[in-house]
């Protein structure tokens, strides 16, 4: 079926802004040979996609049957840009160092800057789309975007990393798309034939009158297939080695905005179940996959020697406390999930940079020969340190006040199942405290195999995000402006 | 155009068709041979295609057409002669390599069957006969293909084992009346299976990763300590 024109937004649309400016980048950073101009221009799209995305605020599009913004998925378009943005000027600087010690060719350069727009579009495609199918190929098109992007330095194991992100998604996304056809089944009856029994805004009005057994059943493969991209135990398999191989912004952006897209995806079919009434409740199915993930992690966490794959399973860590707290329901616990996805986007990402940077210094992604890093180089070592208590959970920063609001929100309804929240958090804590302390303090390890130092300029860029970002999660711990968090409470009721 | 059938014979000859693909579905999970994984992979693509064909006809939705016509002329042809040059070129084994019996496979294969009927028919009471037991022809046309991926070793077994996976989303879609987006959703996997075959060439992947073994994976990887 091919879309009228008419159904296209105009100019002063937002959104023709955030979907068009990664559409046309992509395609002009496909033909553009230099990589230090597509760096340059990968960053100016990003700052378009960005100040689009604000537009959103002052002018909100009325929802189209093609596209539409309500409360929950504007907070994640802008987080999307922000991070996308961010991750764009970090990789500049991070790329440039990678040419030089020539570890990427021209051509894989000219692939992997049109792939990351061709990426951030398909995100913001299935956060913006009003129709289930269009958000499925969306969340499509963005596996295979970073498969490309995973294997991008041809490696054995970034090839084998790549296939096995590619099958166990591609399987992930197919029963997805089996449970999106179920909910289209259990709408037709009461909506008609056609595109409106696929529209999110018209679904949510009707859905008490859906069959809920069919809703069930849906929602079963739509937990087990969306729940795969959120890198939920046991169907995270693909999570860390898709971190480790690929470059280090991929790992960024695959933690702090691919498996938030996941999750969104999930919690809209979430959404349909809790305004029909009649099916099963969702929760505990969450809580359950929530909890496997936390604990999956938490000793996993233990035993890892490769510093990327310690964060990426401390994101399994992560979108288990968020899966969690959505399983939980209820207007405080879903306040402290959006909370607690933001603030792991932010944080995560500024690990992701730091780690990347750390690598290039050092040449290696081992953590047993990562040593004395605050003393070799006092910014960032102290800056990694910071971001690592963060992400462990530590006061005052934002990743510590979302966590508290989870296990608060669980004591207050169900103290049994905050017992074993608890032990998994402190499980991770301990995991993450063990490794960081090696890597951060102690004799500077001799710099062998390290890239040549980069540029001031060069520098600027690969240090302003991740300081940025951890200034971010800093604020949100000590402060929360007030109308932010009255918007997170609207969303927080939405979501029920 | 084909005369109208009446809806009693229509419905008959949709569930021939589906119960078609399960077969060849069936069929992929006891060939010892590659070449008659593939030959019996392009069969039930023509299967689907009929199918295909066939609800465009009887839903009276022309863009189902497109469909068919993607799974005729991609699925039956071009991607079956594209992985035959494969194994050809790669020098990939020859003979399936089996991580279960074909027997067990058979058993096991005949209780997913089993399930999706009995998990399929009861909660879709309120829909219409149609869609019903194509439904369930369908997941369970879903869950063989799943079967095939777990059970069968190397990268094209697997491959083929997606693509049937996939047979059966496709059948479920076409049988969804009135559901948008089929072709989307068709051009959609066509160029995720395009990718993987030419990341199959590219990379010369002869065999599977051990993809699901994690253990051996993080030994090789050295990410033991």
């Amino acid at each position: 079926m091919i879309f009228h024109l008419s159904a296209l937004p105009d100019i002063v649309n937002p959104l023709f802004w955030i979907l068009g400016a990664p559409l046309a980048g992509a395609t002009l950073l496909a033909a553009l040979p230099s990589w230090r101009a597509a760096g340059l221009v990968n960053i100016a799209v990003s700052v378009i996609t960005f100040g689009g995305s604000l537009g959103l605020f002052v002018h909100r599009p009325a929802a189209t049957r093609l596209f539409f913004i309500d409360d929950f998925n504007i907070y994640l378009v802008v987080l999307t840009a922000f991070v996308g943005l961010t991750t764009a000027i970090f990789s500049a600087a991070y790329i440039a160092r990678e040419t030089e010690a020539q570890r990427l060719t021209p051509l894989h350069l000219r692939f992997y800057h049109s792939m990351y727009q061709a990426f951030l579009f398909t995100m913001l495609l299935a956060l913006t789309a009003n129709n289930t199918g269009v958000m499925w190929v969306a969340v499509e098109a963005a596996t295979l975007t970073t498969v490309l992007m995973v294997s991008l330095y041809r490696t054995r194991e970034a090839i084998e990393a790549a296939w096995k992100y590619f099958i166990l998604c591609s399987v992930g996304i197919g029963l997805a798309l089996f449970g999106t056809i179920l909910v289209y089944l259990a709408a037709e009856p009461v909506m008609g034939d056609g595109p409106d029994a696929m529209a999110w805004t018209l679904l949510i009005g009707r859905a008490a009158a859906f069959q809920p057994d069919l809703l069930n059943l849906a929602f079963v493969f739509v937990l087990v297939g969306y729940g795969t991209k959120v890198g939920l135990a046991p169907l995270h398999a693909w999570l860390p080695d898709a971190h480790a191989e690929g470059p280090t912004p991929i790992s960024a952006v695959l933690s702090g905005l691919l498996l938030n897209v996941a999750l969104y995806a999930l919690l809209r079919f979430k959404m349909l179940l809790s305004a029909n009434g009649h099916t099963l409740t969702p929760g505990p199915l969450m809580v359950m996959m929530g909890l496997s993930s936390l604990f999956l992690s938490g000793f996993m966490l233990y035993r890892r020697g490769d510093v990327k794959r310690l964060f990426a399973y401390s994101s399994i860590e992560h979108m288990g406390v968020v899966t969690f707290a959505f399983g939980m329901g209820g207007s405080l616990a879903n306040f402290a999930g959006l909370l607690h996805m933001t603030m792991h986007s932010l944080t995560k990402s500024a690990i992701f940079f730091a780690v990347g940077i750390l690598t290039q210094n050092s040449g290696t992604k081992r953590i047993a020969e990562i040593r004395g890093l605050t003393a070799s180089h006092p910014v960032l070592g102290w800056a990694f340190l910071l971001a690592v208590l963060a992400i462990a959970g530590l006061p005052p920063m934002g990743v510590f006040m979302s966590e508290f609001l989870v296990v608060g929100s669980t004591f207050a309804r169900q103290p049994l199942l905050a017992v074993p929240l608890v032990i998994g958090l402190l499980l991770a804590f301990g995991a993450l405290i063990s490794r960081v302390q090696g890597m951060a303090f102690g004799e500077a390890s001799p710099a062998r195999g390290g890239y040549a130092p980069a540029s001031a300029g060069a520098s600027l860029a690969a240090y302003g995000p991740m300081l940025a970002h951890l200034a971010l999660v800093l604020v949100a711990g000590l402060y929360l402006p007030g109308p932010l968090v009255s918007w997170f409470q609207s969303v927080a009721k939405v979501l029920g | 155009m084909l005369p109208q059938a009446s809806p009693h014979a229509s419905y008959e000859i949709a569930h021939l068709i589906g119960a078609t693909v399960l077969m060849a579905g069936f069929g992929l999970l006891y060939q010892r041979r590659l070449q008659a994984v593939l030959n019996t992979f392009a069969f039930q693509a023509m299967a689907l295609a009929a199918a295909a064909g066939w609800q465009a006809h009887i839903q009276n939705a022309p863009h189902l057409w497109a469909t068919a016509g993607i799974a005729l002329v991609f699925k039956a042809i071009l991607v079956p002669f594209a992985l035959h040059w494969l194994v050809e070129r790669l020098g990939i084994h020859r003979t399936v390599e089996t991580a279960l019996s074909i027997g067990w496979t058979m058993v096991v294969g005949v209780a997913l069957v089993a399930l999706s009927i009995l998990l399929v028919l009861p909660v879709t009471a309120g829909a219409a006969a149609l869609t019903r037991e194509s439904l369930a022809l369908a997941m369970s046309v879903v869950l063989l293909g799943l079967l095939m991926m777990i059970t069968r070793h190397n990268a094209v077994t697997q491959v083929v084992g997606f693509m049937a996976l996939e047979n059966g989303l496709i059948l479920a879609a076409v049988s969804a009346k009135g559901m948008p987006l089929v072709v989307e959703i068709s051009v959609a996997f066509s160029v995720l299976v395009a990718m993987t075959l030419f990341g199959i060439f590219f990379f010369r992947i002869r065999e599977r990763f051990d993809t699901l073994d994690l253990h051996y994976l993080e030994t090789y990887r050295g990410d033991r300590q």
